[in-house]
């Protein structure tokens, strides 16, 4: 039984200096991972703020649990939705289990203490991430793939209902890539989650997401199921790119073609 | 690798011991500070003297000139040194501090004009809250403004806005008939002779660190980016605005009590860091204690280290201060 989690209503992203896009309308369920796939600057990052309310739209808007996004608290919205930052700022010495356990800052009041179960949801996402061995750690001495890792264990350590994902594989190697990606798919179908994520590489998109929005650099949009959208002609107008479509056992699989 | 760094999740971890030796240091600080002097005392002297009880002498020395001075001393670097660790996360930068930016010199300009002006000290203190609060929008209106701002960028605006302050101070006390100019000195460069009223300074300090225990969560995410925070549930404008308004009114009230001393916190809040690590809800009452303890060590020493003149306690600051500054800034190069 699947439930509506977000839903985009005429919404049009703010990108300063560019004529309004093309408004979305479509609804986040329960379950669902959509992928979001643009060339640079298209507004994959922009789209994510906006769906997290850290940035207001052009118009339009954005509901959460059927509610106004901008009528809820921060930490009520905090409670719902969690985003994964393309940058780290680590402005200040930190552990990674002290970075891990501020995923609990929604869930606890002014007053409180992390009490031993915070303790061990934050031990328990570490491990998830494979970085328990490094939780004394300074933040400041990881590498970026492990400093990425340690992101994605504060929002499994937040654990919200719904993930926005900019970019979750920056960083990582080819195994922790699909580590990630076979979390947020484990996680989505079993927990009756649902994650919006920005990507770059189209096939672990086709792989892992059940929808995909396809944003245009002139501001044209264009979203549905996996199998409605990802064709290699519309992907090829999409990053002004020839793609060659090989068929694999485990689905089709594109390549750029090099000169294209 | 921060030096000292190993050692963060340790000390930080027991939070009532680090509390507990920094209480015991507070008073041995205070204690001394009683004892040392023209008239060297013991510290069964000052005991008895606190109890009422032994020579005249004494008991003026510890009840009359020494211990309201070493309180006033105590509760204003206790104060300074919570101003600096706020700033310090509003801007997510460890250089922030009152006085380099500007900060207190808007405060002085303000008590400064306030009591030319013959007000009383409600005034004055309600004056220099006015410029603190007018030089903390300057400063990080500019350095913040544009969403892009470098740590360059806001320590030259502090810097400026500083020295614009000071420029400010030295024209005002050059009108002033010259008899009163020795004892309005110390707006420029801190000095607790002049330190009167103990209860401002400590009824502050108390509710500062009652108001900012509650927010220590919040802000240690805040020290992750506005952002993020964001993300995870804090109301930044708001929480950003709480902080400036606190830290304008506890860098005024210090100014008020001592005039413009600079450094403590940036010292304070930066070596507490490497030891307990930067978990606000403990920083921020440590940094009341070590601040505390730092300028009241530090003021003992300027009254006594070219006896029978006085040093401003603001000189012995800066020279602790401006090799730590110094260092902070080569090493935020990296």
């Amino acid at each position: 039984m699947s439930s509506t989690l977000l839903t985009l209503s005429d919404l049009v992203i703010d990108i300063p200096g560019r004529e309004p896009g093309m408004a979305l309308n479509f609804s986040v369920q329960s379950g669902q991972c959509w992928g979001l796939l643009g060339p640079n600057g298209a507004g994959k990052t922009t789209l994510l703020h906006t769906l997290a309310g850290l940035r207001p739209a052009r118009s339009g808007r954005v509901l959460l649990n059927s509610k106004p996004l901008g009528q809820l608290s921060r930490r009520t919205i905090a409670q719902h939705l969690g985003l994964l930052f393309q940058d780290h700022h680590d402005g200040f010495p930190a552990t990674v289990l002290e970075t891990a356990l501020i995923g609990r800052h929604p869930f606890l009041r002014a007053w409180n203490m992390e009490t031993p179960q915070d303790h061990e949801l934050a031990r328990l996402a570490l491990q998830r991430m494979d970085l328990q061995h490094l939780s004394e750690r300074q933040v400041q001495t990881l590498s970026g793939g492990e400093r990425q890792r340690l992101a994605l264990a504060t929002l499994l350590t937040q654990n919200p209902p719904l993930w926005l994902l900019d970019e979750p594989t920056n960083h990582l190697d080819l195994h922790h890539q699909i580590t990630v990606l076979d979390l947020v798919r484990g996680e989505v179908a079993s927990r009756r989650r649902s994650a919006i994520l920005a990507l770059h590489d189209l096939n672990l998109a086709a792989t892992y997401c059940t929808h995909l929005v396809l944003m245009y650099p002139d501001g044209g949009m264009c979203w549905g199921s996996t199998s409605e959208i990802f064709h290699a002609e519309a992907l090829e107008r999409l990053f002004q790119q020839r793609l060659a479509v090989i068929d694999t056992p485990y689905g089709p699989w594109v390549r750029p073609v090099p000169g294209g | 690798m921060i030096p000292g760094s190993g050692s963060v999740s340790s000390a930080g971890r027991h939070p009532a011991l680090v509390l507990g030796i920094l209480g015991v240091a507070a008073v041995l600080a205070l204690l001394s500070s009683v004892m040392l002097g023209s008239v060297a005392l013991t510290p069964n002297d000052v005991i008895v003297a606190l109890l009422g009880g032994g020579s005249d002498l004494a008991r003026i020395l510890v009840l009359e000139l020494r211990l309201p001075r070493s309180l006033a001393a105590f509760a204003t670097g206790g104060l300074l040194a919570i101003a600096g660790a706020l700033m310090q996360v509003l801007l997510r930068n460890p250089l922030a501090d009152p006085y380099v930016l500007g900060i207190s010199g808007g405060a002085a300009v303000g008590a400064l004009l306030a009591m030319i002006s013959g007000l009383g000290l409600t005034w004055v203190s309600g004056s220099a809250f006015a410029g603190a609060l007018l030089s903390t929008l300057i400063v990080f209106g500019l350095a913040h403004g544009t969403g892009s701002w470098t740590p360059t960028r806001l320590l030259l605006t502090g810097v400026v806005v500083a020295a614009g302050w000071g420029a400010v101070i030295t024209s005002l006390l050059a009108v002033r008939p010259s008899p009163e100019l020795p004892g309005m000195l110390y707006w420029l460069m801190g000095d607790l002779t002049h330190a009167r009223g103990n209860t401002l300074p400590w009824l502050t300090l108390a509710l500062i660190i009652g108001l900012t225990l509650p927010l220590g969560r919040s802000l240690n995410v805040l020290a992750r980016g506005p952002l993020q925070a964001a993300v995870l549930g804090v109301a930044v404008r708001r929480l950003e605005w709480t902080v400036y308004l606190l830290a304008a009114v506890v860098t005024a009230v210090a100014v008020t009590t001592a005039g413009t001393i600079g450094f403590v916190g940036l010292i304070v809040p930066h070596m507490l860091r490497l030891v307990i690590g930067n978990d606000q809800r403990l920083l921020l009452p440590a940094s009341a204690l070590a601040g505390g303890i730092l300028l009241t060590l530090a003021d003992t020493l300027a009254r006594t280290i070219i006896a029978p003149e006085q040093l401003p306690v603001g000189v012995i600051t800066a020279m602790l201060g401006v090799p730590v500054f110094l260092y902070l800034l080569y090493r935020s190069r990296t």
